[in-house]
């Protein structure tokens, strides 16, 4: 199965680069218009100014009459803007022209302070021009002469492209190198993925393992994850070879037996000696049956135990379905199984299943080994909650806290093979998925005790 | 040659024409010529201030070039040209295809005033900064501003090879040179202006040499050719700022003149060519100017002493006898000029000038 391919990282990449370069050189681009046309417009400003000053400067009264002799150097002044065309105006103070460009405009009157720039448009070209006004009170003349210098604006808009051009030439330049380095930086950062990947490739298929591989920190969760999986995976290949070894070692003997004794019967003429010889076969199959049964049941929870997700079991509901399967046993008797289970909730967090199926194996063998009556007890102690059975019998001999649990170990009492060592089996797979211990209180007044102890869900306690 | 004879023609009977109207004050071009064959296509109409027997050379080699076009060319007053340019400008008329005039202030100010197109080619391009403004005016000439002499009269020693020179000559008191030095009456001449104008941006010797002038009673008097022909009549002994190429034009046919380029600093003034917005024929005048721009252009100028040479020791217009090659000072075809045309400014800068100045009227003949 080949997986979903998405969109190449790369991709992804230069395009979200790409819109923010795109987007941020708009923006730079913008602001160095803004910035160019403010940077020209206050440099040939003060060019206006100072010519406009000068020529201020220039104007005298001589005999009764205003006269303005004009330095070259106002207008050298203006000629550092060496294309622009230039305009003057000198204004008297009944608003006649005293000398130059009769048309040209002067500003709003009422509001004009002393120095006033505005755009207009002369002769067809747009230019800027700077109004300046001085009071004359002399003997001869009294009034305010108005200076007015314009100039067209070739070189503010050369200046302010040259300061936008180069702006832009940065960003761009800041662009290329910042894809550039995003290129470099998405390669590298790959490239522990392409470890991972060279690593699993190069590595036996059964080997199940934990990656060694050097990654960085924001890929060690993967990592992790990844042994995570292949180690339940291990755990589940470990089972099921376990699994297949034990049933094949467990079924061989019973079946060749079964197969024995039916040979031995099918041979069998006194019909006394055939009933005893079926009610042998029988009896035998039953407990391969059970046999069978438990094989399939720890197959199942081991299954459980790594694929299932916990969730808040009432351990009073496992004790009380456990005691609605034994409530008849297999001859249909009525079996005596008391149930002590507190008014509270005893939550713990697991498999209900599992949990079941631990407690049915306990309370089988209580009803196997022991004596009856049985007890199906549910308690807490400290932050613990423990699900115990207790019978009267005289409990497992020969220390049996030290075998317990382990596969094929047996009481020594299977007499009619109905006990075999795979329940204690599965209960310590249940209690080893759950963070449970298994401990057996020896036989006393009260009779043989087997405990399950589970850590308490304190989220989910009801006290 | 048809085409040459035709000319001929047509000139002898415009200077009878001109003669008849000589009298009228409002006939502003003072005389007209036409280049070329008479059933070309199209007319290129040349305005200038330049004498028609200066430009004709390169206007007839324009017209080589080509079957298809004429010229006609009419010589105007500076000043008459600048309001006909200026008229035809503001009423938005057909005008003439180009204008060509040695009064550059006035052609700055048509340019300022948007009454000229743009021109950019390979021979604009070449053009130093001071000879080309806004790609609108061009400098196609180099003229220098030039102290002319009588070679009979004055020699050796006694040629002023710069202004400092000429201060000294001026000094003593008894001074062969008082009362025969002359220069331009600013006030009848558009050029003498200019000239003056300039000089007085350039240096402190210009005061004094005014200073000197007053003093000695200089004499102020209107035109290049009246100047020229005083000094060769030997009526001045020097005559300060000619205009140079009607001065080495003239010495080339009159030994008795002499020409020295002011060692301490030697005005030059570009003429200036732009092409009217309203040209009917700016095509053609797009290229005649560059034609003008171009080196076969440059050299007819050269050779009609439109375009000065200094530095080339072979043919330069200025033999190293008299002295090094002097120090250039170009008047720069920019918005500068417009500050001479100011009217407070002139009726200021020619007051000023006439208080240093005692005039002399000079009795025309």
């Amino acid at each position: 199965m080949k997986p979903e391919q998405r969109a190449s990282l790369t991709r992804r990449l230069a395009l979200s680069i790409s819109l923010l370069l795109i987007a941020g050189g708009a923006l730079v681009s913008v602001a160095a218009l803004a910035y160019g046309r403010q940077a020209a417009q206050t440099a040939f400003d003060r060019l206006l100014l100072g010519s406009a000053r000068q020529v201020m400067d220039s104007t005298s009264v001589i005999d009764g009459r205003v006269m303005a002799d004009i330095p070259v150097s106002a207008f050298e002044l203006l000629a550092l803007a060496p294309e622009d065309r230039v305009f003057y105006r000198i204004v008297g103070h009944d608003g006649q022209t005293l000398t130059g460009y009769d048309s040209l405009e002067i500003p709003d009157e009422r509001d004009a302070p002393d120095v006033a720039y505005y755009n207009v448009a002369f002769n067809g070209e747009p230019i800027r021009v700077i109004a300046l006004s001085k009071r004359f009170a002399e003997r001869a003349f009294s009034g305010t002469i108005q200076v007015l210098v314009g100039q067209t604006l070739r070189a503010r808009n050369a200046l302010a492209q040259e300061l936008v051009g180069s702006a832009v030439l940065v960003v761009v330049l800041v662009g290329v190198s910042m894809a550039i380095l995003a290129i470099v930086a998405v390669y590298s950062a790959l490239r522990p993925l392409y470890r991972i990947e060279s690593s699993f490739s190069s590595r036996d298929p059964r080997d199940l393992t934990p990656l060694d591989v050097a990654v960085p920190s924001e890929l060690t969760p993967v990592v992790s994850a990844i042994n995570r999986f292949m180690s339940r995976l291990d755990r589940q290949m470990e089972a099921t070879n376990n699994l297949i070894a034990d049933s094949a070692h467990q079924l061989r003997t019973p079946i060749a037996a079964l197969r024995a004794q039916t040979e031995l019967a099918t041979e069998e003429s006194d019909p006394a000696a055939l009933s005893v010889s079926l009610d042998r076969i029988h009896a035998r199959s039953r407990s391969l049956s059970r046999l069978t049964d438990q094989l399939l049941s720890r197959a199942l929870i081991i299954h459980r135990n790594d694929s299932v997700v916990r969730t808040r079991v009432d351990l009073r509901t496992v004790a009380m379905e456990t005691a609605d399967e034994f409530d008849i046993d297999s001859q249909g008797r009525a079996r005596e199984l008391r149930l002590q289970l507190p008014e509270f909730a005893v939550w713990v967090r697991g498999d209900v299943l599992s949990l079941r199926e631990a407690c049915k194996n306990l309370v089988n063998n209580a009803f196997v080994h022991g004596q009856p009556p049985v007890a199906l007890i549910v308690e807490t102690v400290g932050d613990k909650v423990v699900l115990a059975i207790q019978d009267q019998g005289p409990g497992l001999p020969d220390q049996p806290e030290l075998r317990a649990g382990e596969r094929f170990v047996q009481a020594e009492d299977t007499a009619n093979r109905l006990g075999t060592g795979i329940g204690l089996a599965i209960v310590q797979e249940v209690l080893k998925a759950h963070g449970g211990k298994l401990l057996f209180s020896p036989a006393d007044r009260q009779g043989f005790k087997v405990s399950m102890v589970f850590p308490g869900d304190r989220y989910g306690s009801d006290v | 040659m048809a085409a040459m004879c035709s000319g001929r023609v047509l000139f002898c009977h415009c200077l009878a024409v001109l003669t008849l109207c000589l009298p009228m004050p409002l006939q502003a071009q003072e005389a007209v010529r036409l280049f070329g064959p008479e059933g070309a296509i199209r007319t290129l109409l040349v305005r200038g201030s330049t004498d028609i027997e200066m430009f004709a050379p390169v206007m007839q080699a324009f017209i080589d070039r080509s079957i298809d076009t004429r010229i006609r060319y009419e010589q105007w007053g500076s000043n008459a040209l600048y309001q006909k340019s200026s008229e035809e400008c503001q009423q938005l008329s057909a005008s003439a295809d180009l204008l060509i005039s040695s009064a550059i202030d006035q052609q700055v100010k048509l340019v300022n005033d948007g009454c000229a197109v743009a021109h950019r080619s390979a021979y604009t391009r070449r053009l130093p900064a001071h000879a080309i403004w806004r790609d609108e005016l061009f400098g196609i000439t180099l003229e220098p501003a030039v102290l002319v002499y009588n070679r009979d009269m004055l020699s050796g020693d006694e040629i002023p090879l710069s202004r400092f020179d000429l201060l000294d000559r001026l000094r003593p008191n008894d001074s062969r040179f008082a009362g025969r030095v002359a220069t331009y009456d600013i006030e009848l001449s558009g050029l003498g202006y200019l000239f003056a104008f300039a000089d007085s941006q350039q240096a402190t010797t210009f005061g004094a040499l005014l200073e000197a002038f007053g003093r000695t009673g200089a004499v102020a008097t209107c035109c290049s050719a009246e100047l020229i022909d005083a000094v060769a009549e030997g009526r001045f002994l020097v005559a300060y700022n000619v205009l140079g190429s009607y001065a080495l034009a003239r010495a080339d046919i009159d030994p008795r003149i002499g020409i020295v380029a002011p060692q301490d600093y030697t005005l030059t003034l570009s003429r200036g060519a732009l092409i009217p917005k309203n040209s009917p024929q700016a095509g053609t005048a797009h290229a005649f100017l560059d034609f003008l721009l171009s080196d076969q252009g440059r050299s007819i100028l050269q050779k009609s002493h439109l375009i000065a040479i200094f530095d080339d020791e072979d043919m330069s217009d200025f033999p190293s006898a008299l002295g090094a090659v002097p120090v250039l000072r170009p008047i720069p075809l920019s918005p500068t000029l417009l500050v001479g045309l100011d009217q407070m400014k002139r009726e200021l800068f020619i007051r000023q000038w006439r208080e240093k100045m005692v005039l002399q009227a000079v009795e025309s003949e």
